[in-house]
């Protein structure tokens, strides 16, 4: 019985060549190809950046939306090692796998959107550092998780290498390394939204707030959840095995517990600091808060009740919606609602080019790429039960 | 791009275009009543000939002055011809030249001009019959050529002031023969065919009217309280003055003037917009002081005060005494006075900085708000929607198949109840 | 939540813990709260008087002079450097308000104006903030605003951080720096102060001190629309400048002239908003409506580095916080081969093993 909630981890197995592999290495080596174009000739080349828009969709979607993606180990991690929620061990491999891409891939993707990109070593020189900077923070934090989630994950390549005498060594001072990889997200993924706050006036001020470190903490969370909830139910459809409801469930309602503060703070914040008015003028920043908030609370519509929780579909969709808002208020804060709010209309327009779209696709593709061909050869999934077991 | 366009329509600037294209139109229909024959054809002509002849040029040259009056005033085609024909075979015009309140300058100005002989000209071209300076004779022998000639072209004549005329007590500080300078002025304009004020005294008052103007001086329009031909300037170059003249002689009628009374085609451009050293002022060129680096260089003398930017003559393109190139205040080194313009010359002082007139906005200028950076366009909103579709597509035949087998489980389950004791799970 | 007993503590102490962790990084310490920094006391600025100006543009081409900046065309033909807005290559753009028939200057109604945009050099300035190599550096004593290309990495956040849009970025290279106005101290040393003060016809932009530009802009504000009026050309003389202090820079000392009085809105740009800026700005037409942002007298970079430093101050904080979830998880971590292995429940999994249990 136990076996089952802690059914240790095993390769899937199967082919690693097929149409759904073809077709993402197909977007990765467009999105190479554009990445030369771009170290060649330059940022302007390849995406419609400009001053009014300095950060497009690279450093949003890739990296503040990916991240933010990629916290589904740090929420499992939370939930299992320091909630003691040991229950939810299966989830950890393959959330922290996810979570280990996302991240790598954010730290990649920043290296195509800087502009000078061969300084970057600047960040982690003590000379060059300035603690007063978010960014600092920011990207430090990011690199130091980078490490640790390496070094959290490591096992799962010792098992496959029968690296024995290492694994145990390491498994002993993992556990500063699980408290490490829980500080280090709670630390960045904070600062990713304090980033906003000294754009002041130019971000809207349904997005800029003293608070907006808490805010897009307990939402990193919540999406934490919200991807596993996705992952599981995709890898389940994907690959055929069973959907561990059992886990999915409680978490589900973990999750709605965080949504709820969340949410909770997020219109307690715009009360107080009277910036509701804006949610109601007619304008564009308007529709995408209304559309970022039914996001975040259509997750207590699917899955409110305990029946509709048992429904993976309902899961999937709960955890679909809340990705969605997840989205919308980073992509809201840092490029629908920047530079029109208080701020003078300096008349600077952006939308993302093809191009600059296609790189970011190639870099979900690349992380999808990895995650099939990972958990198809490491033990990551746990192993499968015979179906009879039901 | 909305810059681009209004620079090309900066092409048709409203203000001197509109003047120039006025002009010509007006010589379009003046040109048919002249003798519209070339230049050319007028080559072998006597008379063309004679007239060089007589004023001292060779027939080329004589051509050639004629093509340069014919350019100056801005005429089409085939005036050159027509201007000089009328010099070598209309009657000369009378002129009878008043002096008041003034320095001579004007006149002498006019005696220096000597590429063609000017003097020659205005003496041979028009019939002088009355200039205090110029005439060898004196007292009521030169009072009584004047009546004279009045009586004899009366009508017909031009009538050319120069200085002020003051107007206080009775006008009493500047008599003529025992007229003030008021009863002559009238004498003379009422059977004027044209009245030209020469100067910038006659103009407006002039330097005699600055400060308190104790002598009352004014200028002849405003005594006259009838509109002049004004050729404002201390002293005004003598070919605008010599091109209204002949302007009149050729056609009959005097220039397009501006509401100043100055012939268009003279004053109609402010001095900064023609001056060589305009480039200068936009790259923010400046000499600061006479003599300093910047002044040897020849940059701009708008910090010296130069009146440049708020003066209407065309200095800069036609420049003083017929010796070359750079031989105009500016030129020399000296920033514009201002002298043609009224409230300006004698008014503002010489160091004093301008008010830039033309300060109209410049379409190089950039709005606060300019559209900049790329918004969507066909394709990148179609790659947009295709990404989204295909994620909502995906997601909903997840959600569909997870859904069936939800089904089917609880189907099963429901099977099963009745067998096995289902313990639900608190969750 | 059926929970048994000893799992139930140890989940009490995680939530104590991680809530610890989370309420101590939203509670900014007043300890750590850093005020808007104010302007140092020699700082240098520009002071700009847009009744002065007459949009002769020399002051722009100054800029790219010394500044060695290409030209940038976006008009049809070619010509003519006629950059939209400042650029990576454009430190320095004089804009223009157009309203209506735009026959008065200085007329909000059916006028024109015109407008400097160039670095306002904060006293607090969000860009050296937002750095996070120290690209963007505040210099102590002159409080100009400079960058160093040779450490900046291009993430351009100081971009995105400037209420004012100053920093801009050079996207079409692929070694593209930011540029931005830095009041020309790179020719400070040869005695030249900024190229656009350097030029300027009619004293619109003057450089010198900016406490001293605060009182020539004070006094203007109090003198009469209309009436003449002594104006300053060129650098403005500190008061109680010595000889020597003087000979520093090159150029007339004394430039002024008599000008006419503008119609000034009462209210120095400059002087207050974001803790004060350097560079000073006088205006007859609305502020926002040419393009200057209405902003607080508390810069946003005291806000976020109150928000940081008392979340991150000395590292305090996160050491604290990870010593606690270093204990916690210590008591929580079971090595994954012995829960693997082992088929009898750990304290840790106990009640998703019980729970579990009931459904197999």
């Amino acid at each position: 019985m136990s076996v089952h909630s802690h059914a240790a981890p095993e390769p899937v197995g199967g082919k690693l060549f097929n149409t759904a592999t073809f077709i993402l290495g197909i977007l990765v080596a467009v999105m190479f190809a554009i990445l030369i174009v771009r170290f060649i000739f330059g940022l302007g080349a390849v995406t419609n950046l400009n001053d009014g828009y300095p950060w497009g969709i690279w450093v949003v979607v890739d990296v503040v939306i990916g991240s933010a993606f990629a916290c589904g180990g740090f929420s499992v991690a939370m939930l299992v090692y320091i909630f003691n929620k040991g229950q939810y061990h299966p989830l950890v491999r393959p959330a922290l796998l996810a979570s280990l891409f996302g991240y790598t891939l954010a730290g990649v993707g920043v290296l195509f959107d800087l502009g000078r990109w061969w300084n970057f070593w600047h960040i982690l020189w003590p000379t060059y550092a300035n603690p007063n900077s978010v960014m600092f923070e920011v990207a430090l934090c990011i690199s130091a998780y980078i490490i640790v989630m390496w070094i959290e994950f490591s096992p799962v390549f010792m098992e496959k290498w029968g690296m024995k005498v290492q694994k145990q060594k390491l498994e002993k001072v993992l556990f500063f390394f699980i408290a490490l990889g829980t500080l280090l997200p709670m630390m960045h993924q904070s600062s990713l939204g304090t980033l906003l706050v000294v754009m002041g006036p130019q971000v809207n001020p349904l997005w800029q707030t003293p608070i907006v470190p808490l805010l897009y903490l307990l939402s990193a969370i919540t999406i934490g959840y919200g991807i596993v909830l996705f992952e599981s139910c995709v890898t389940a459809a994907a690959y055929r095995r069973q959907i561990e409801m059992h886990l999915l469930q409680p978490m589900a309602k973990v999750m709605l517990g965080v949504l709820a503060v969340f949410v909770a703070l997020r219109a307690g914040d715009l009360i107080v600091r009277g910036a509701l008015g804006h949610a109601f003028a007619p304008s564009l920043e308007a529709f995408f808060f209304w559309l970022e908030i039914g996001c975040f609370l259509m997750p207590f519509l699917l899955i409110g009740s305990q029946g509709a929780r048992r429904n993976p579909a309902m899961l999937f969709l709960a955890g679909c919606s809340i990705m969605m808002g997840g989205i919308l208020m980073r992509i809201n804060g840092f490029l629908i609602g920047y530079d029109t709010g208080l701020g003078v209309d300096h008349g600077w327009n952006y939308f993302p080019s093809i191009a600059e779209m296609l790189v970011t696709i190639g870099m979900f593709a690349i992380e999808i790429l990895a995650y099939i061909i990972i958990t198809r050869r490491f033990p990551v999934l746990p192993r499968e039960e015979a179906q009879a077991a039901h | 791009m909305p810059l681009a366009i209004e620079i090309a329509n900066i092409k048709n600037a409203k203000h001197s275009t509109e003047t120039e294209c006025r002009l010509v139109a007006d010589l379009r229909i003046k040109g048919k009543l002249m003798a519209n024959q070339d230049l050319i054809s007028l080559e072998t002509d006597h008379r063309v000939e004679e007239t060089a002849e007589r004023l001292g040029m060779s027939r080329r040259e004589f051509l050639q002055f004629c093509a340069a009056i014919a350019t100056s005033l801005g005429l089409p085609q085939g005036a050159d011809a027509a201007v000089a024909e009328a010099i070598a075979t209309k009657k000369r015009p009378s002129v009878i030249w008043l002096h008041f309140q003034e320095c001579t300058g004007c006149t002498e100005s006019m005696l220096r001009a000597e590429h063609p002989t000017l003097e020659k000209l205005i003496l041979d071209v028009i019939s002088l019959d009355y200039h205090e300076t110029l005439f060898a004779a004196a007292g009521h022998q030169v009072e009584a050529a004047r009546k004279t000639a009045m009586e004899e072209n009366k009508g017909k004549y031009i009538l050319v002031v120069e200085g002020a005329i003051p107007t206080k007590d009775g006008g009493i500080y500047c008599k003529i023969g025992g007229k003030t300078a008021i009863e002559l002025l009238k004498e003379c304009a009422a059977d004027a065919a044209a009245i030209i004020a020469i100067g910038s005294c006659s103009s407006w008052g002039g330097m005699p009217s600055t400060g308190i103007n104790p002598t009352g001086s004014s200028g002849v329009a405003s005594v006259l309280k009838r509109p002049v031909v004004t050729i404002p300037g201390c002293p005004p170059n003598p070919y605008n003055f010599m091109s209204t003249v002949v302007h009149f002689l050729t056609f009959g009628s005097l220039p397009a003037l501006d509401q100043l009374g100055r012939p268009k085609f003279a004053y109609s451009r402010l001095v900064h917009e023609n001056c060589e050293r305009r480039a200068h002022f936009d790259a923010g060129r400046f000499a600061m002081d006479f003599g300093d680096e910047g002044h040897r260089k020849g940059y701009c003398l708008y910090k010296l005060g130069c009146k440049g930017p708020e003066t209407y003559a065309n200095c800069p393109t036609v420049m003083f005494g017929d010796a070359g190139g750079g031989t105009w205040p500016v030129g020399c080194g000296h920033p514009c006075i201002g002298c043609t313009e009224q409230g300006v010359g004698f008014e503002k002082p010489i160091h004093a900085m301008a008010k830039m007139k033309n300060i109209e906005p410049s379409v190089f200028l950039p709005r606060i708000v300019e559209e900049k950076g790329v918004g969507s366009s066909l394709g990148s909103a179609a790659v947009l929607a295709a990404v989204a579709g295909a994620a909502a597509g995906a997601g909903a035949m997840v959600a569909k198949n997870l859904g069936l087998s939800h089904k089917a489980e609880e189907l099963e389950q429901a099977k099963n109840k009745g067998q096995k004791a289902n313990e639900t799970t608190e969750v | 939540m059926a929970l048994e007993k000893t799992s139930r503590r140890n989940f009490l102490k995680g939530v104590l813990a991680a809530s610890g962790a989370v309420a101590a990084s939203v509670a900014p310490q007043q300890a750590c709260a850093r005020d808007t920094l104010q302007r140092p006391p020699e700082g240098l600025g520009l002071l700009y008087d847009a009744t002065l100006c007459v949009g002769c543009q020399a002051c722009v081409a100054a800029c790219k002079q010394a500044n060695d900046n290409p030209a940038e065309f976006n008009a049809m033909d070619k010509l003519w450097d006629t950059p939209l807005d400042t650029s990576g290559h454009t430190f320095n753009l004089i804009k223009m308000y157009r309203n209506g028939t735009m026959e008065q200057k200085d007329s909000e109604l059916n006028g024109f104006s015109f407008m400097k945009t160039s670095c306002m050099h904060c006293a607090d300035p969000s860009c050296v903030s937002a750095c996070p190599v120290t690209a963007m550096f505040k210099d102590p004593v002159t409080g100009v605003v400079g960058y160093d290309a040779d450490a900046c990495i291009g993430c351009r956040y100081c971009v995105a951080a400037c209420p004012f849009g100053i920093p801009k970025y050079q996207y079409d290279s692929p070694t593209g720096k930011i540029g931005k106005c830095e009041l020309c101290r790179h020719r400070h040393d040869e005695g030249h102060y900024s190229a656009c003060a350097e030029v300027c016809p009619t004293g619109a932009t003057l450089f010198g001190r900016t406490e001293d530009l605060l009182a020539e802009a004070k006094r203007r504000l109090a003198l009469k629309p209309g009436d003449w009026a002594t104006m300053p050309r060129g650098r403005l003389p500190a008061q109680n400048e010595t000889p020597e202090q003087a000979a520093k820079w090159k150029g007339l000392l004394d430039q002024s002239y008599e000008a006419q009085v503008g119609n000034y809105l009462q209210h120095v740009y400059g002087e207050k908003e974001y803790g004060g800026t350097q560079v000073l700005k006088l205006s007859a037409v609305n502020f926002e409506k040419v393009g200057m942002p209405n902003l607080p007298p508390k810069s946003s970079a005291a806000t976020s580095e109150t928000i940081q430093h008392s979340l991150y101050g000395g590292l305090i904080m996160p050491i604290a916080v990870l010593a606690g979830l270093t204990w916690v998880a210590k008591r929580n971590v079971v090595a994954d081969d012995k829960a693997a292995l082992s088929l009898s429940p750990s304290p840790a999994s106990g009640g998703g093993a019980q729970k579990a249990g009931g459904k197999s």
